[in-house]
């Protein structure tokens, strides 16, 4: 046996409950590279943010400019989640209820901006949508912009947040039984109907992690989004941009602060859909 | 309403929405690196800064891809295979870098091993370079990818039980052996696939690895950010070409996806 397995670990862990062998060698191996990679430069921030008051850390957190990035980030996060929760759900049901040509090809692609990297993806919409672009141009005519405005910013998080969407719902729709849908088509429900109040709710939860998933990707999300922003302080600088700012012009207080923000608004978020979930699953499990 | 008019139309605007958002963008790369013909296609991507920020992407790529398998093989090893306190929260710590911003997944390096961070006093003594050179890249892209690997596993080995792993344990076979012929044969294409998707994120991550970077050309410049320096130069030609080179590597990884995955419903079923 390997060192690991004679390390004396407290009562709990070394409960031996499992006849499989090597679990002092995997937990030694897991807890290390956690440690080593995540956990430990994580705790580093805290350790920077030690030398400064909490007056400090509150001014610059709330400081005019910054807090104008969290509602550029916020604002257009939402509208991109909403709309991708719209074509997401669409997607999902036309992929797996719906057989016709070119669906397999279609089915692959959903994948593509998780595939694509961020930069590429970022620099593409910027000259798609700029005023000599394809799409850009055809919008310049009747004088709207879209590169280097929040619209910009909002289509490229629609970009980036739709595979979690579709993903999630997905393998839900597929599992779903058919036969409460003909049962309801068969005492008359309409179409509509049949989709508020059978699917919908069935498909409610995984749609909620979906919009989770796709909101806190689009509030971090860096590279697809930056190109097409530009940095117009107060108009369309969004948090991560600031955050990089910041640390190039060595302001760690305000960097790791503004950081530090977001990681708390990412878990708040994930920590919600979470408690969402579980209530919607509870409701739907019948119990109230 | 007919049923086959709502199904034209819904496939209509799914259609619509997929060319207008994913198939556009893509098809507006390619056209912009070819629209000056093959000669400044063929300069910009044998260009040396270009090559030397491959290498440095693939090396990048390479070093994540073993860390985090064997990451992910003993992490789902641990969680799956056996009963103790805490998994739940050793399964969230695990999943952290998926909801942390890539800037911040780079910003806590230098808070390590910069001219701020706690290590760079010894550092500075041994004359080791971490952020602003390779191993940060390395570091940055390791952590962004970090959970990638387990968050196949852990599910896939959680459905198949642990019985085959302990009658083999009862007849006396050592844990790596168990491993070899019993875990691994039901694991396999779910592996893959977790290492498709972390290949897919480490060879195109740019927020972290931007941050670390320094952005020295010809050093420690990874090609994402090579695209980005070509493109904030107005060398859009140049910058297309070399992102055209990631994005065949893109519909590479997307095309192994699709096979993995139908392998993957083969196995289930």
């Amino acid at each position: 046996m390997s060192a690991f397995a004679t390390l004396t670990l407290p009562k709990p862990w070394r409960r031996k409950n499992s006849v499989i062998p090597g679990f002092g060698l995997s937990m030694g191996v897991t807890l290390t590279l956690l440690s080593l990679i995540v956990l430990i430069p994580l705790a580093s921030v805290l350790l920077i943010l030690k030398n400064y008051s909490l007056a400090d850390f509150w001014r610059v957190i709330t400081d005019s400019q910054t807090v104008a990035t969290y509602r550029v980030s916020f604002t257009c996060a939402l509208i991109a989640t909403t709309v991708n929760v719209v074509f997401g759900v669409l997607l999902a049901w036309i992929l797996t209820r719906y057989r016709f040509p070119g669906r397999r090809i279609m089915d692959g692609l959903i994948e593509l901006p998780f595939a694509l990297p961020t930069a590429v993806a970022g620099i593409a919409l910027t000259t798609l949508y700029g005023t000599h672009g394809w799409i850009g141009s055809l919008f310049d005519k009747i004088d709207i912009k879209i590169s280097y405005t929040q619209i910009g910013i909002t289509l490229a998080m629609i970009f980036i947040g739709i595979p979690f969407v579709v993903r999630s719902i997905q393998p839900v729709l597929e599992k779903l039984d058919g036969q409460y849908e003909e049962a309801a088509a068969m005492l008359g429900a309409s179409r509509i109907r049949i989709f508020c109040r059978i699917i919908f709710p069935e498909i409610l939860p995984a749609t909620l992690a979906g919009f989770g998933l796709a909101f806190a990707r689009s509030i971090g999300e860096y590279g697809s989004v930056v190109f097409i922003a530009g940095n117009i302080p107060y108009q369309t600088q969004i948090t991560p941009l600031i955050i990089m700012l910041k640390l190039e012009n060595f302001d760690y207080l305000a960097a790791t602060s503004i950081a530090l923000v977001m990681i708390v608004f990412a878990f708040v978020v994930l920590f919600g859909i979470n408690i969402l979930q579980a209530k919607v699953l509870r409701i739907a499990g019948g119990a109230t | 309403m007919q049923a086959k008019t709502v199904e034209r139309t819904l496939i209509a605007i799914g259609v619509a929405f997929i060319a207008l958002m994913l198939i556009l963008p893509l098809v507006t790369i390619l056209v912009y690196a070819l629209r000056q013909g093959w000669e400044p296609f063929m300069d910009a991507i044998t260009n040396d800064y270009a090559i030397k920020a491959l290498n440095l992407t693939l090396l990048a790529t390479a070093i994540t891809l073993i860390v985090n398998t064997g990451f992910g093989l003993f992490a789902a090893w641990t969680i799956t295979k056996f009963r103790f306190r805490g998994k739940q929260v050793l399964t969230t710590l695990i999943d952290i870098p998926f909801s942390i911003s890539p800037i911040i997944a780079g910003l806590v390096f230098i808070m390590v091993f910069g001219r701020i961070g706690w290590a760079y006093p010894f550092l500075d003594a041994w004359d080791i370079k971490i952020v602003f050179a390779v191993p940060g890249i390395v570091l940055a892209t390791i952590f962004v990818t970090f959970p990638f690997v387990s968050r196949e596993l852990i599910p896939l080995m959680q459905a198949q039980g642990n019985e085959e792993e302990e009658a083999a344990a009862l007849m006396g076979a050592r844990w790596f052996h168990i491993f070899r012929k019993v875990t691994f044969p039901h694991i396999k294409w779910g592996l893959m696939y977790g290492v498709i998707l972390c290949t897919a994120r480490a060879l195109g991550e740019f927020g972290a690895v931007s941050v670390v970077s320094g952005h020295l050309r010809g050093k420690t410049n990874t090609l994402p950010l090579h695209v980005e320096i070509l493109f904030n130069e107005f060398r859009l030609t140049a910058a297309f070409s070399v992102a055209s080179i990631l994005v065949i590597i893109a519909i590479v990884i997307l095309i192994l996806r699709n096979i993995v995955e139908y392998k993957l419903k083969q196995e289930e079923s």
